[in-house]
């Protein structure tokens, strides 16, 4: 990189407050991650037919339905740059190209924090029949250890579909089985912490798999999301 | 000519291939002793296990000829990785065929949700089977094999991973072949079962190299009627999940 060229920090920064901006003005994506999740949720409940939820079914239905939502940001992620011409104006810019990498998957991780801002509780209120107050320190590691992953696995899946013609059906497609490891460490993990006797310890080997799937993936985005934007 | 390097050794090695895998069935049924516990039907293991690692070990080799591609720029590791995913992908469905009529015949159901090495070898499969509908879906031919690479080297470090996942989440049902204790295998069942395992190992390298020599001879082949049609009748071929040399 020459002398000149901003820092990865500042472009970074900019990025950021850029996709932010674009969302607090237009609303596109975090309003229908809400909706979606709860709609999701009262979904289950007909599907199922269970007035509450507890344990193993409770977490299985609550990860399934932040991955759908997920998937949904991750499918708006890229649009703006490509319809726009936000991906020229980026490439013309003497910045490190992995600044967009990063600024793209830290939106996507704090879109999917604030969804579960709304989620968590809307599930405790719908269906979640124990209270999730005990186990809310452990709950809140596993969600951003499994938002970390989700937002590094789903920028680079974002980046890769957003230039091929069927970018809604690539997204679900290559999305859904790379995320299965996040969904069994995360459901697993929270599945003691939302027992009807209440709150268990989390097994500690669940956050190993959470930490490790975000190391690997999130170095490897990293290393290898150059190649995804065209010269 | 590329169409030369591919075809190299091929005759010889077809041949051993297929003396190794008609002689690994032959011991199968001939040399291997029944298993106490199963019967003859536990004799589907020394075709599906190597299926199954031979088509993890494509796919593994897949991503590494995606970074080779990446790297180098050269298509011809992007026609390689391709190739290495394509057959694997063939593989993978035996492997998952042949588990499920073992499963069915020693465990009564045709699919087995607590059984780890399964339910990762699907998620996989599922995983690889997007590969050629991705690569389909890109129409400009640099970019499709650019973004192919990232796809087997995101997919090849995923399989390890999903593995290690899937085995945290189940308990151990399914046999371990090749574990550090050996699976207590008697001698001859060992035997019998490296020896499908080069075989099948074999007709995966054979199959890939007779893929690779198809798909460049239709390249040459193209390149020939192009010069005799002259650039200017020329009609561009129709889109393609291949890779276009």
């Amino acid at each position: 990189m020459s002398a000149r060229s901003t820092p990865t920090r500042v472009a970074v920064a900019a990025l950021v407050r850029k996709d932010l901006r674009a969302e607090l003005r237009t609303g596109d994506t975090l309003p229908a991650m809400a909706l979606f999740s709860v709609s999701t949720f009262v979904l289950f409940h007909f599907g199922l037919d269970a007035r509450s939820l507890e344990g193993d079914l409770a977490a299985g239905v609550f990860w399934v339905t932040m991955l759908f939502a997920a998937v949904l940001a991750v499918n708006r992620q890229f649009v703006a740059e490509r319809e726009e011409g936000g991906f020229d104006g980026f490439l013309l810019a003497p910045v490190d190209r992995t600044s967009l990498f990063l600024a793209k998957a830290a939106v996507l991780f704090a879109f999917l924090v604030a969804l579960q801002v709304v989620a968590v509780p809307a599930f405790a209120i719908l269906l979640l029949e124990p209270s999730p107050g005990p186990g809310l320190p452990e709950l809140i590691g596993l969600l951003l250890l499994a938002d970390a992953g989700i937002a590094a696995v789903g920028t680079l899946v974002g980046a890769l579909a957003v230039q091929t013609r069927a970018r809604e059906v690539i997204v679900p497609l290559l999305v859904l089985p790379l995320m299965i490891p996040v969904v069994i460490a995360a459901a697993r993990g929270t599945a003691p912490l939302w027992l009807e006797a209440g709150a268990a310890a989390v097994e500690g080997r669940w956050l190993l798999i959470l930490g490790l799937y975000d190391l690997v993936f999130g170095l490897l985005a990293y290393a290898v999301f150059d190649y995804l934007l065209d010269e | 000519m590329t169409q030369a390097k591919f075809s190299r050794g091929l005759v010889p090695l077809s041949i051993l291939s297929v003396v190794l895998v008609v002689g690994g069935f032959a011991m199968v049924f001939f040399y291997a002793p029944n298993e106490a516990d199963q019967g003859f039907v536990q004799k589907i293991f020394y075709l599906h296990v190597p299926l199954a690692i031979v088509a993890l070990i494509g796919f593994v080799a897949g991503g590494v000829y995606g970074i080779r591609f990446l790297r180098s720029g050269d298509r011809v590791h992007d026609l390689r990785s391709y190739v290495a995913i394509h057959v694997s992908l063939i593989l993978a469905v035996g492997a998952l065929i042949t588990g499920s009529i073992w499963a069915k015949a020693s465990w009564g159901h045709w699919w087995v949700w607590d059984e780890p090495t399964l339910v990762s070898f699907l998620i996989v499969f599922l995983l690889y089977a997007c590969y050629q509908p991705l690569r389909f879906s890109i129409e400009d031919p640099e970019r499709q094999a650019r973004y192919a690479a990232v796809f087997a080297i995101v997919g090849g470090a995923f399989v390890p991973l999903n593995f290690m996942a899937v085995r945290a989440a189940e308990s151990l049902v399914h046999p371990r072949v090749l574990s550090t204790t050996g699976g207590a295998m008697p001698g001859s069942m060992r035997l019998t079962f490296l020896v499908c395992l080069a075989g099948i190992a074999l007709l995966f390298v054979t199959l890939v190299k007779y893929e690779l020599t198809s798909k460049s001879a239709t390249f040459a082949l193209r390149a020939l009627k192009r010069r005799m049609a002259g650039d200017d009748d020329w009609v561009p071929v129709r889109r393609s999940a291949a890779p276009q040399l």
